[in-house]
């Protein structure tokens, strides 16, 4: 008897893989069909909805709030301000970043956009409509809008409700020897210096943040359906901010539409659903609109770099240094590694063998949004990668060299691994070189030369034509964070769990305290188990994002699932493995030191015949065998997983470009993309991840920008003027692979999450101002500031166009 | 998710219906067809009509027909619908690039023809189009019809001829008389497929028997140039030989006499460099397609 129909066995469409190797994503049924459960899908008997009134003003001081309009209306259930909250000390929610950031403004608003009531009504478009009923009396400040005039003396002051604070400074950090080199600068045959700016760009996730907060009437617990990136570190925060205990408090993570570290934080929406459902006694949800997800979610970069970069005469790299002016927003609310300000900007020597680095970052609070870490950046890498391999571009342009000689003649060798580099990074394993002459191959770098060369004749004879522009990147990425002794995010140390528990049928169920927002975690993982314990993907359940139903752990981002998560699934395999060969050894009457694994089966060394397979294996472990005294029944094993190091994934890549010298618009013709991550678990899920983030290199380097005017406007409010790039802009990618495994990931994986996004924004960049033959203009380049760069007069990105 | 205020909702089955309810309703009433810039402007709560007239079943204002001295288009022609029209295509090719680079297929799918020229967004590539073809409105009204030229159609941004009472029926553009050589084109400079431009040029040229330009139209889109049209540029090229100084001159005077705002999408001297630039490339495409070059 079967009620299962073999045709709809997903196995038989396509062949599957008992370990690693491509296969189709075991989510995408559900998501392909339009059946994916989102937060906004939820929903329970009962339920309120929440909406957030939101300042005007980019600075101004509160004078008064009238909530009572809005109370008059009739399916308005309860208004919530910041004196509601500061009577329960919850009005200040410390950050991540060793600052506290307003839930509800009470003395003044700080940035447009931020959160100043919270309306709880029985329809989400009454909860909207009494918004327009509330009477905010302002008395507008003058802002601090441009982040090179935040420290000015004469700024005004963003964060004055801090008693004896008198200017905008956050913090000072920096890294590398100083010393040594000035030193290196001192004795330099050639100095290049260029002013960088990243510019504030935001990940806009496909679903916005939201959050369905009930409490439970017959457990008294919380239950918080949330789009969360990390559901225990979540729990932790929740217990901290409201005093319910851990054990009181469930995080559930649904399906999740995209994170990108947009949804790492926790937002002063989801307090005030929590506090809402507190008050009101039933469920509250609240799902921002994509405005206020644009507006007032965490951001991205912000970084204004001023690069150095010394050199001999023929382009060997002696020194790196960096000054950083950083606009970490009204509050510091960066989600990051608590001990590293600038997370890991310190890696921006990049793939190079620099001696000599030193880079100093100074934090400014404006009046814009907080957040900072976001967007795929593996805690500011991409800000360290885009400045390096601008940097040496600089510099080949300033010697008159070939930006592909330069890298060659600077590149780590592989026989320097591991490497500590300048500033203390210990990178795990790589062929730099390899990856390199591999892209140029991919690209036919020589002919394209050629091609530019004719292309730029024709333009100066004639006047008409497109220019050609070849970027090159040669990045490392360091994901997989972190060792606990160095590295934890509000006191957590960063290691992750797995538990593993094998059926009595021999399928097998993986619960896992990361949360995949669209990464396959599904499939990837299921793949990790199947290749330990050679059974089919399908036979293993991945339960995430749920903090009932898995281990504690500190989630998914920084592209560090596979890194650590990983590791602990394969750790917790493996010992499955091992409990399932002295159970073997029991059912067979055999010295467990006479088996041997053998494809999902446990057999006698030199009689394969006889043996036992796993569902046999896990049959016996759960029925009435007699096992030895010290091994307990049933069969299943866990891992906290500890990382030793991250691992240093890398690439090279080369982006080819047309530019119109009479519009300055930009095509995109080639992006050849050579990566390594070690080993890839499942191919099609890395070449998916890959696109994502050379999609988003392609947006950054060319549309993507938060600008603000000189009142503090936020200029980007919408997909209208917040522009991501659509598969019009995007060329048919062509990824090439090393594997250069990991020596310390017990896969010799490692992450690939954020790696194209890393290493593509400054090949698209570099490409672009080769075919124009400009030595720099910032981000993004824009048919204006195409147009405007080759005039000699680039634009200043972060504000507005005048 | 954005949520609009509440409004009611109306459908109506004819166009006399559909002025009857605007009468009745007044100035808080509006249209609504494709409703491509209307819902979204209502979801930021930007617009809160009290009242919404559906107007996409109203069976008179739709459709193409192509006649021989001019071409009718239908107030509720789709995007989609003109640019599928190979005729239109064959006559007015200015109309097919410039659907071409509009919004993406998914708007174009439900945006109107009417609905764009009344949205009067100083963006809009049609009005930038049908401008340089010297279409002509047919607007009804409680009074009647009558027929305003799309140079005196446009009063301002977002600010047209059609009164609060009035709807649009129906654009005609005129075709040239049998014989004449003509040839229409349109380009746009945007930062990505599907968004506004940053600015956007059309040409209609008709050469004379003996070479020279008998007509010449010239639209400029997002550019700031009076009721989208660039006239100086015109003036200077009718009657003229269309030499490469002539569309030079041609362009130089257009970027003369617009007068762009700086926004996100550029500064203002960039976006007079493009009505420059992309005056002189749609002239030559148009006369291209004339086969007068």
């Amino acid at each position: 008897m079967t009620l299962v129909d073999p045709r709809r066995d997903p196995a038989a469409a396509a062949p599957v893989p008992n370990g690693f190797g491509p296969m189709l994503r075991k989510e995408d049924g559900r998501f392909v069909r339009g059946r994916g459960r989102f937060v906004d899908d939820i929903d329970l008997p009962g339920m309120l909805h929440g909406a957030v009134l939101r300042s005007p003003y980019a600075h101004a001081r509160i004078v008064s709030i009238d909530t009572g309009g809005a109370l008059a209306h009739p399916k308005v259930r309860a208004v919530i301000t910041g004196a509601d909250l500061e009577r329960r000390g919850m009005a200040w929610l410390p950050t991540l970043s060793h600052d506290v950031a307003a839930v509800l403004a009470t003395d003044k608003v700080r940035y447009q956009g931020q959160e100043i009531a919270f309306v709880v009504a029985e329809d989400r478009y009454s909860a909207r409509d009494a918004l327009a009923l509330i009477d905010v009396e302002y008395e507008p400040l003058a802002p601090v809008v441009d982040a090179r005039r935040a420290l000015d003396p004469d700024a005004p002051l963003v964060r004055d409700e801090v008693p004896g604070r008198a200017d905008n400074h956050v913090f000072d950090w920096e890294a590398g020897d100083a010393a040594a080199t000035d030193a290196a600068f001192a004795a330099a045959e050639h100095v290049s210096t260029c002013d960088l700016l990243y510019p504030r760009v935001h990940p806009a996730p496909l679903e916005t943040c939201g959050i369905v907060a009930a409490l439970d009437p017959v457990t008294d617990r919380l239950v918080v359906h949330c789009t969360t990136q990390a559901p225990h570190a979540h729990r932790t925060l929740y217990a901290t901010l409201t005093g319910i205990p851990e054990h009181r408090i469930r995080i559930v993570a649904p399906d999740i539409g995209g994170g990108f570290g947009n949804k790492v934080a926790l937002y002063p929406g989801y307090l005030c659903a929590v506090y809402a459902a507190t008050i009101t006694g039933a469920p509250v949800k609240w799902t921002e609109d994509r405005s206020e997800n644009l507006m007032s979610t965490s951001f991205a970069r912000d970084y204004h770099m001023h690069g150095e970069i010394a050199a001999t005469k023929d382009g060997r790299i002696t020194g790196l240094r960096v000054r950083v002016l950083a606009d970490h927003g009204a509050f510091n609310g960066t989600s990051q590694p608590s001990k590293f300000p600038a997370g890991f900007f310190h890696i921006f020597t990049g793939s190079y063998a620099i001696q000599a680095a030193h880079c100093r970052v100074t934090g400014v609070y404006t009046n814009k949004a907080p957040g900072g870490v976001a967007y795929a950046c593996s805690f500011r890498i991409t800000e360290a990668s885009y400045l390096v391999e601008r940097m040496v571009d600089v510099l080949a342009f300033d010697l008159g060299l070939d930006p592909a000689q330069v890298r060659r003649k600077n590149l780590l060798r592989p026989e320097q691994f591991p490497y500590r580099c300048a500033t203390g990074w210990v990178y795990d394993s790589g062929d730099y070189p390899r990856a390199l002459e591999q892209a140029l191959e991919m690209a036919e770098y020589a002919e394209l030369r050629a091609e530019q060369a004719q292309r730029r004749a024709e333009y100066e004879r004639t006047g008409e034509g497109a220019l050609l522009g070849i970027g090159l990147s040669t990045f490392t990425e360091a994901v997989g964070a972190g060792p606990k002794k160095q590295m934890d995010i509000g006191g957590l140390g960063m290691a992750d769990a797995a538990e593993l528990s094998v059926h009595p049928d021999g399928t097998a169920e993986l619960r896992l305290s990361c949360m995949s927002q669209g990464q396959g975690h599904e499939t990837t993982f299921a793949q990790i188990i199947a290749h330990e314990l050679g059974i089919s993907p399908y036979a293993v359940n991945v339960v995430q994002g749920d903090t009932d139903r898995t281990p504690f752990g500190l989630g998914t981002y920084g592209s560090r699932s596979t890194p650590v998560s990983g590791a602990a699934a394969a750790t917790a395999a493996r010992r499955v493995r091992e409990r399932a060969k002295l159970v073997a050894a029991a059912m067979l009457e055999i010295s467990p030191a006479d088996l041997e694994w053998e494809a999902g089966r446990w057999q006698v060394r030199g009689d394969p015949a006889a043996g036992a397979s796993l569902a046999e294996i896990a049959r016996a472990a759960h029925g009435s065998l007699e096992l030895p005294d010290d091994l307990e029944g049933q069969l299943s094993g866990r891992c906290v997983y500890n990382p030793p190091n991250l691992t240093f994934p890398f690439g090279a890549y080369v982006c080819v470009v047309e530019v119109d010298p009479g519009t300055g618009q930009v095509r995109v013709r080639r992006f050849v993309a050579v990566d390594d991550c070690g080993v890839r678990i499942n191919p099609t899920v890395v070449e998916g991840q890959i696109h994502g983030g050379l999609a988003d290199g392609i947006g950054m380097a060319l549309m993507e920008v938060l600008a603000f005017d000189t009142d503090g406007n936020h200029l980007g409010a919408s997909f209208m003027d917040y522009l991501l790039p659509t598969a019009l802009e995007c060329p048919s990618w062509e990824l090439g692979q090393t594997v250069t495994p990991s020596p310390h990931h017990p896969l010799g994986a490692k992450g690939i999450g954020e790696s194209a996004t890393v290493g593509a924004p400054a090949a698209v960049v570099n490409a672009v101002l080769d075919a124009i033959g400009v030595r720099h203009a910032d981000m993004p380049l824009t048919p204006a500031q195409v147009w405007s760069a080759m005039r000699g007069r680039p634009l200043r990105t972060d504000l507005a166009v005048r | 998710m954005q949520l609009p205020a509440h409004f009611e909702y109306q459908r109506a089955r004819s166009v006399e219906h559909a002025l009857a309810l605007l009468s009745r309703h007044g100035p808080e009433a509006r249209l609504i067809a494709g409703g491509h810039s209307l819902i979204p402007m209502m979801k930021l709560r930007l617009a809160q009509p009290e009242l919404l007239i559906d107007i996409n079943e109203v069976p008179e204002l739709g459709g193409i027909e192509i006649t021989e001295d001019e071409i009718r288009i239908g107030a509720l022609v789709r995007h989609t619908q003109l640019l599928d029209c190979a005729e239109v295509g064959r006559s007015a090719p200015m109309l097919h690039d410039a659907e071409r680079v509009i919004a993406d297929p998914l708007v174009r799918n439900r945006g109107t023809v009417g609905g764009s020229v009344c949205q009067a967004d100083p963006s809009e590539d049609l009005s930038g189009a049908f401008s340089a073809l010297r279409a002509v409105a047919d607007i009804a009204g409680p009074a009647g019809e009558r027929t305003v030229p799309m140079r005196g159609f446009f009063h301002g941004p977002y600010q047209t001829a059609v009164g609060p009472d009035e709807l649009l029926l129906r654009l005609r553009v005129p075709l040239p008389a049998p014989g004449l050589r003509t040839g229409s084109a349109y380009r746009k400079v945007s930062r990505r497929a599907g968004d506004w431009a940053v600015g956007a040029a059309g040409a209609a040229v008709t050469l004379a028997p003996d070479g020279t330009v008998a007509e010449v139209g010239i639209g400029l889109t997002a550019l700031g140039a009076r009721e989208f049209v660039a006239t100086e540029a015109e003036d200077l090229l009718r009657g003229q030989r269309p030499t490469p100084e002539a569309i030079d001159a041609a362009g130089r005077a257009a970027a003369q006499h617009c007068e762009p705002v700086a926004d996100q999408r550029g500064p203002v001297e960039y976006k007079r460099h493009l009505a420059g630039e992309l005056t002189r490339r749609v002239l030559r495409d148009a006369l291209a397609r004339a086969g007068g070059r």
